[in-house]
């Protein structure tokens, strides 16, 4: 666990992904690769928790042949025609054919156990899982979407933060999408995310940690300033396990460490709750009847009856 | 320029051609010198001499009276904040506030913040919506203080819930950029109905130093990183991700506090004059549809600003 991971976010190859037979870097123990894709790439011997692709993470949370993507058709520009070793475009490009996929976050709806969610999906391996104008764009368009269709929203998250390639419109990309989830809180609708390694930076700072309930996959180092900054800036030496899951979880920054069997299940029946609240379960009734301005409408009745109920005195002896 | 245009003329001579002329010429120099060199601007923004937030609040606010702690942990003296009488009416002033000298520099955390100073910050923002309070933000940090401690009381979240504190505010919120705008440090107290920057600030997603270790590989190429980030008022303006750029006085609001304390001021006064005219629902309305926009993006082969 005390291995340093880098959340260098022009890394090609991303988290760390499994090629041929290896060795665990967590244990150190000879894995079979067909053996772990079978345990939803988690090691057998050490419970190390590998990188998921998006594709991958889709498989695992929806149900078959559930998934429709959305605002699949937003692609990045260059609006800064930024250059550093190489042209921005060149990486999209690079990123696009390494991954198939056309940014960092996939969104779109799927079923869950049968229960309709929105659900949105970073890549580590697409530039970093890096945020920029796209992300943000498809993230805003996700959330109108569960406004729309009161669909809880899960956000699944892995990224190094915000792309530097776009400049200030990566930073803004915070504001906006922090600015999504609190039109989303004031319908309500349920959001849940999944912090999973790395997430760091800009969507740590957003609406990674914006949820109304956080997991986090275990070993997951997740974190706003990362090791190597901390390390290079400050000069601070790191306590053993820094920013790892387990450390969100004990300074009450996570709500619970989910194993990846478990993730599925859990999100249902966490959002189940969510949406078992009285706040869910009442909305379209309050907005479908809560009739003509100046009460009479069933809302009005609903509530009267209820502050009958909970005031004796008024109660009427009918009952 | 303009006292040579008050010249009483003699007949037959135009003064009005050249003085035109010399001004176009005066701005293209001046132009030349704004956008050419970024890391000219950099050093500009992170002069100690420039005017603090504290020194904002001294020149433009007598009588300020300073509020402190996040009433969870601690005050962090990289951020202050507190009521200030202005023009007839009451103001909340939150800033960053860097130190001059090595003393005040480490007291202040060198202007980098902690959980907790972004927690006070949004609970004076709170105070402020309560009572009806315009809020002013002055932001100049190189960044939210990369620390264990900080990450542990939770870093990342304290910034989010910054945004989404000044997202939800009903009263009126001007944020002016006054010196280094860094990173989600800086943005934690810019999401504002106005955003201006003053002409030597910069504003930018990263350092230059971190853009240019990360992507250059080497912390020594941090000019040319400051080149591609687009960092200055210029840029920034250009790019329609500011409001406004404030003209500073000549040489720099460092050689003239005192200049630079009544263009900021005018400036929300201008600003305020505007936003306080609004409804506040309308005014929140169209602070969320400012940040919905932002962002660049091909769609359907269309680039889409």
């Amino acid at each position: 666990m005390a291995q340093k991971i880098s959340v260098d976010i022009s890394r090609r190859d991303g988290g760390d992904e499994p090629d041929g037979s290896f060795s665990c870097p967590g244990c150190g123990q000879a894995v079979d690769p067909a053996e772990l894709a079978e345990n939803l790439k988690v090691c057998p011997h050490c419970e190390r928790h590998f990188s998921l692709t998006a594709g991958e993470r889709i498989g695992l949370l929806t149900d078959e042949g559930s998934w429709t993507e959305l605002s699949a058709n937003l692609r990045s520009s260059d609006p800064l025609e930024f250059f550093d070793l190489r042209p921005y475009f060149e990486r999209i490009e690079e990123a696009e054919y390494d991954t198939g996929l056309t940014e960092a976050m996939l969104v779109g709806t799927a079923r869950m156990h049968k229960i309709e969610v929105v659900l949105v999906v970073m890549d580590f391996r697409f530039m970093g899982g890096s945020m920029g104008s796209v992300v943000g764009e498809r993230f805003w368009r996700a959330v109108e979407h569960a406004i729309e269709t009161r669909y809880p929203l899960v956000a699944v998250c892995a990224s190094g933060g915000a792309r530097m390639q776009e400049g200030m419109f990566s930073l803004l990309q915070m504001a906006k999408t922090a600015c999504a989830v609190d039109l989303l809180s004031e319908v309500p609708v349920p959001f849940v995310t999944v912090l999973t390694h790395p997430t760091t930076g800009g969507v740590m700072a957003s609406f990674a940690t914006l949820a109304d309930v956080i997991m986090a996959e275990p070993g997951a180092l997740l974190c706003f300033s990362g090791p190597r900054v901390i390390e290079q800036t400050v000069k601070e030496r790191l306590p053993e396990g820094f920013g790892r899951a387990e450390s969100n979880l004990e300074h009450g920054q996570v709500d619970m460490i989910v194993p990846r069997r478990e993730l599925k299940d859990k999100l249902v029946q966490v959002l189940g709750m969510l949406e078992g609240g009285v706040a869910c379960a009442l909305q379209p009734i309050w907005e479908e009847e809560a009739g003509p301005p100046g009460g009479g409408g069933a809302l009005a009745k609903a509530y009267g009856r209820i502050r009958s109920f909970a005031n004796p005195s008024r109660h009427s002896p009918q009952g | 320029m303009a006292e040579l245009g008050r010249l009483p003329t003699l007949p037959g001579i135009h003064l009005k051609d050249e003085i035109t002329k010399i001004s176009q010429r005066l701005r293209e120099l001046g132009g030349r010198r704004g956008g050419g060199d970024a890391w000219e601007k950099v050093k500009l923004a992170r002069h100690s001499e420039r005017p603090y937030t504290l020194d904002y609040i001294e020149l433009m606010f007598p009588g300020f009276i300073e509020l402190r702690g996040d009433r969870c942990f601690a005050d962090d003296p990289a951020i202050v904040g507190g009521l200030a009488a202005y023009q007839g009416r009451t103001l909340m002033v939150i800033g960053h506030q860097k130190g001059r000298d090595l003393p005040s520099r480490t007291y202040r955390n060198f202007g980098m913040p902690r959980p907790e100073g972004y927690r006070k910050a949004q609970r004076l923002m709170r105070l402020a919506d309560k009572f009806g309070i315009p809020v002013l933000t002055l932001i100049d940090t190189p960044g939210a203080y990369p620390g264990v401690a900080a990450e542990e009381r939770g870093q990342g979240g304290a910034i989010a819930q910054s945004l989404v504190t000044m997202a939800r505010l009903e009263v009126p919120t001007v944020a002016i950029i006054i010196g280094e705008g860094g990173s989600g440090g800086a943005l934690a107290m810019a999401l504002a109905d106005r955003v201006l920057i003053l002409e030597n600030s910069i504003y930018s997603v990263s350092s230059p130093e971190a853009c240019a270790s990360i992507l250059w590989k080497d912390a020594a190429e941090a000019e040319l990183a400051a080149r591609a980030l687009k960092l200055t008022s210029d840029d920034l303006d250009e790019l329609q991700v500011v409001d406004g750029v404030l003209p500073e006085p000549r040489g720099g609001a460092h050689r003239d506090h005192a200049a630079a304390a009544r263009i900021v001021k005018e400036a929300l006064e201008d600003s305020l004059r505007e936003l306080e005219t609004m409804h506040p629902q309308l005014r929140k309305r169209e602070r969320y549809e400012k940040f919905r926009r932002i962002g660049v993006w091909r769609e359907n082969g269309l680039t889409l600003f």
